[in-house]
């Protein structure tokens, strides 16, 4: 492994790791976006068991990434997260307001105590993922970074159009994708209810697709030049559209879980396709500097990413190896027992 | 205000309020173990019980370490951002590795654990267990590493890039094994066994108090107070190992412990005093040449004092000498409460003697107190270095985030986290009344409209 070869490699794994985050939390994400709309208690209880052997791993690739971009890129990590920080801040408020409000909502039987942590889940997660969404749109638009790396925006810098409408976009992914999960997780008539939902969110993230793509193609032509330079990876697109369209079908079919597998799939390829327009960039620079964080110049050393990529190698197949099984221990519908949230 | 001091104050918040859980989960996390294997021996309904009561407590607990824990993975770039260009080549490493070896086996067993009672057999839940309590042993892991090269750097070299000066590693396995990991590791390791020792003696002992639960309460006592012998002796051997290290790689900060200014041999070991930094002196009951005799074996041991060192390389002494006096008065106590608890456990007086009881009831703060003074000597004591010797904490923050910005999250932070506190001991105190036949606590709830 040379040097060249492992930043790209790296730049590749940091996508992972996220991309894994947005595929496993982005379904218990949407699930607390779609919360408030069960009435009764039981069925909350329902939606948040549906959830609850899953998320707190989920997230866990949300950590693993960001340490990865620590030990791989740490200038990126300084950069982002520092610049964004009013942001950050608040997304780490709505992680831990999330987890809390999952364990403890049941915990105890009074309505007002329980609404009161039904609207602090469902409130945390839609700004949640809304924050991840902006963020991304900050990363692909652009951020002035100046010589030396430091971050030279403001908060209001970061809430232009493209990037608002980028977090509109990922709520309704994740809201779709939820759904989807619940109807597999739920029975009875929860279950047709839900199932009334999957429609109109796979409508409403299919125009938000369109409106994304459109502006982006307009306003960042730049993330479709590898495309035109390479054509045949104009293949992940078409296997995006081809992932999206296969939702409908399948849950037109009865067949959840392709239904499921399909919007995991569609996530991925979007994910895929933000990166290969905007590789070689991290963080890409529209400051008069000039300057971007890119997998080459904001880089560990080669011995740093040799050695983590060789843990990587060990630890990740383990890591999938295990949370695969642990899906299939808890595949089914929810049964509520004395042990559940 | 000034950006340094609050971005420090900020980070001592978010880590002192996260280091109340880690430690009890660890420690719970040893004791589940112990409790789940005789199930597995015995196979008796009680023992299931017993774990299923202790599980519940876990997952609690475990939630609030989650939730404030996230904040710890990204707070170096939110507000370190200097020192995280500066050290990322080294300590990102030890971060990612916590992920993929700690954190994912930790959370996705905790599910089985939690949620897998029916699910899966007997053995496989136990394993489940041992794989959450290594996931919480191997974070510690990580995280140890990642501090103890702060403290003790090693296998790197200093680098010019573009964007300035950084290290970088020369030996990954170098950096994992710089001198004060292996000591500062089992140091930290055993004070989380002893908080979670003393939980569960605690709950016991309340339980006995109040004439209930009497199979769970003993059971749960035997098993806290076994770990807590353990623990408390390591707790000897790793601080004394610790000491050693500090005092052949961080003179200042074993000067500022010990409050020694004159350098030489014979130094003396201050059993409890106040630093009398004006006239460069400690008063209290010191314990002649006994220093040197620790740190090299023998009386002729040199220990070189703070008047020696630059002014502007000093830690705050007073802080660090009552800080780290303190927790060393409160590891001596539990040494003498597990051996002597223990003792009484056995021979069947401790169950008889309501004053023992409450003693151990309220012993439960004491290992917790040892944990936060310990870990902020560590640190003050490091000051004013973040990185001993490479970098200073005033040149370690992000330039580019306003001290406003950080005064209001340090706010948001101090008042979120108080009132989690708050959440967090109502329902501990909640689940502990209920006990282990708890029924299904949903029960009560009704099923109608909440919203």
């Amino acid at each position: 492994m040379d040097g060249p070869f492992l930043n790209v490699a790296w730049y590749a794994l940091v996508g992972a790791l996220l991309a894994g985050y947005a595929v496993l939390d982005g379904f218990d994400l949407g699930v607390g976006a779609l919360h408030l709309l069960a009435r009764r208690d039981t069925e909350r209880r329902v939606f948040l068991n549906a959830i609850g052997p899953f998320w707190d791993g989920n997230q866990v690739w949300l950590v693993t990434g960001g340490g990865a971009l620590f030990a791989a890129f740490p200038d990126v990590y300084a950069t982002v997260f520092s610049g964004f920080y009013t942001a950050f801040i608040l997304l780490l408020f709505m992680l831990i307001f999330r987890g809390v409000s999952i364990h403890v909502r049941s915990l105890r039987p009074g309505p007002r105590w329980r609404t009161a942590w039904d609207v602090a889940f469902s409130g945390s997660s839609v700004l949640g993922s809304f924050i991840i969404g902006v963020a991304m749109g900050n990363l692909a638009w652009g951020v002035p970074v100046a010589a030396d790396f430091s971050y030279r925006g403001n908060l209001l810098h970061q809430l232009h159009p493209y990037a608002l409408l980028t977090g509109f976009t990922v709520v309704a992914l994740f809201m779709m994708h939820g759904a989807i999960f619940l109807v597999m997780k739920t029975d009875g008539e929860l279950n047709a209810r839900v199932r009334g939902w999957v429609r109109p969110t796979i409508i409403a993230f299919v125009l938000m697709y369109v409106l994304q793509t459109m502006a982006t193609l307009l306003y960042l032509p730049r993330l479709a030049e590898p495309f035109r330079a390479h054509p045949w990876l104009f293949l992940a697109p078409l296997a995006s559209l081809l992932a999206i369209a296969n939702i409908p079908r399948e849950m037109h079919r009865g067949r959840e879980l392709a239904a499921f597998l399909s919007s995991s799939a569609a996530i991925l390829l979007l994910l895929l396709i933000l990166g290969l327009g905007m590789f070689p960039d991290l963080v890409h620079g529209n400051g008069p500097s000039g300057t971007s964080l890119t997998c080459f110049n904001a880089s560990s050393s080669p011995l740093t990413l040799r050695t983590m990529m060789i843990l990587a190698l060990i630890g990740m197949p383990l890591v999938v190896g295990y949370t695969f099984h642990i899906y299939r221990v808890f595949r089914g519908k929810v049964k509520l027992d004395a042990m559940s949230y | 205000m000034d950006l340094v001091l609050l971005s420090r104050l900020q980070f001592a918040i978010t880590i002192g309020f996260h280091y109340l859980y880690p430690p009890l989960s660890i420690g719970l996390g040893v004791a589940l173990v112990v409790m789940e294997a005789m199930y597995l021996k015995t196979r008796q309904p009680r023992y299931r019980e017993l774990s299923q009561f202790w599980v519940r407590i876990f997952g609690l607990i475990f939630a609030f370490g989650v939730g404030t824990g996230i904040v710890m993975e990204f707070e170096f770039g939110t507000n370190w951002a200097r020192y995280s260009r500066f050290v990322g080549d080294i300590f990102g490493g030890p971060l990612a590795a916590e992920g993929i070896f700690a954190f994912f086996l930790e959370s996705g067993f905790l599910a089985v654990l939690l949620f897998g009672w029916d699910r899966v057999g007997p053995r496989m839940h136990f394993f489940a267990t041992v794989m959450v309590c290594l996931g919480a042993h191997f974070s510690a892991v990580w995280i140890v590493v990642a501090n103890s090269w702060m403290q003790t750097p090693t296998a790197y070299r200093l680098v010019e890039t573009a964007q300035g000066t950084r290290a970088e590693i020369t030996s990954f396995w170098g950096m994992v094994m710089n001198p004060s990991s292996l000591d500062r590791l089992a140091h930290t390791i055993m004070g989380c066994w002893q908080a979670g020792a003393f939980f569960v003696v605690s709950v016991g002992a309340w339980y006995l108090l109040r004439d209930r639960h009497h199979f769970v309460a003993r059971t749960s006592i035997g098993v806290g107070l076994a770990i807590g012998m353990v623990a408390s002796l390591g707790q000897l051997a790793s601080g004394h190992g610790s000491a050693v290290t500090v005092a052949e790689h961080q003179p200042a900060k074993l000067a500022a412990f010990e409050g020694i200014y004159e350098t030489g041999a014979n130094a003396d070991l201050t059993i409890l005093g106040w630093v009398d930094e004006k006239n460069r002196t400690v008063h209290g009951i010191r314990v002649p040449g006994l220093l040197s005799v620790l740190i090299g074996g023998s009386r002729d041991t040199v220990v070189k004092g703070l008047n020696d060192i630059p002014v502007g390389d000093r830690p705050p002494v007073q802080a660090t000498f009552q800080l780290y006096h303190l927790m060393v008065a409160i590891g001596m106590t539990l040494i003498a409460l597990s051996w002597v608890g223990g003792l009484l456990a056995w021979r069947g007086v401790l169950y008889r003697s309501r004053t023992l009881l409450w003693v151990m009831v309220f012993a439960v703060l004491l290992p917790q107190m040892a944990n936060q003074l310990g870990w902020a000597a560590a640190e003050i004591g490091r000051q004013p270095w973040i990185v001993y010797g490479l970098m200073r904490t005033a040149e370690a923050v992000s330039p580019t985030v306003a001290p406003g910005q950080v005064l209001l999250s340090l706010i948001l932070f101090t008042v979120i986290y108080l009132a989690l506190f708050v959440v967090f001991f109502v329902l501990l105190d909640q689940k502990i009344k209920q006990g282990p036949h708890a029924a299904d606590p949903h029960d009560d709830a009704g099923h109608g409209e909440v919203a």
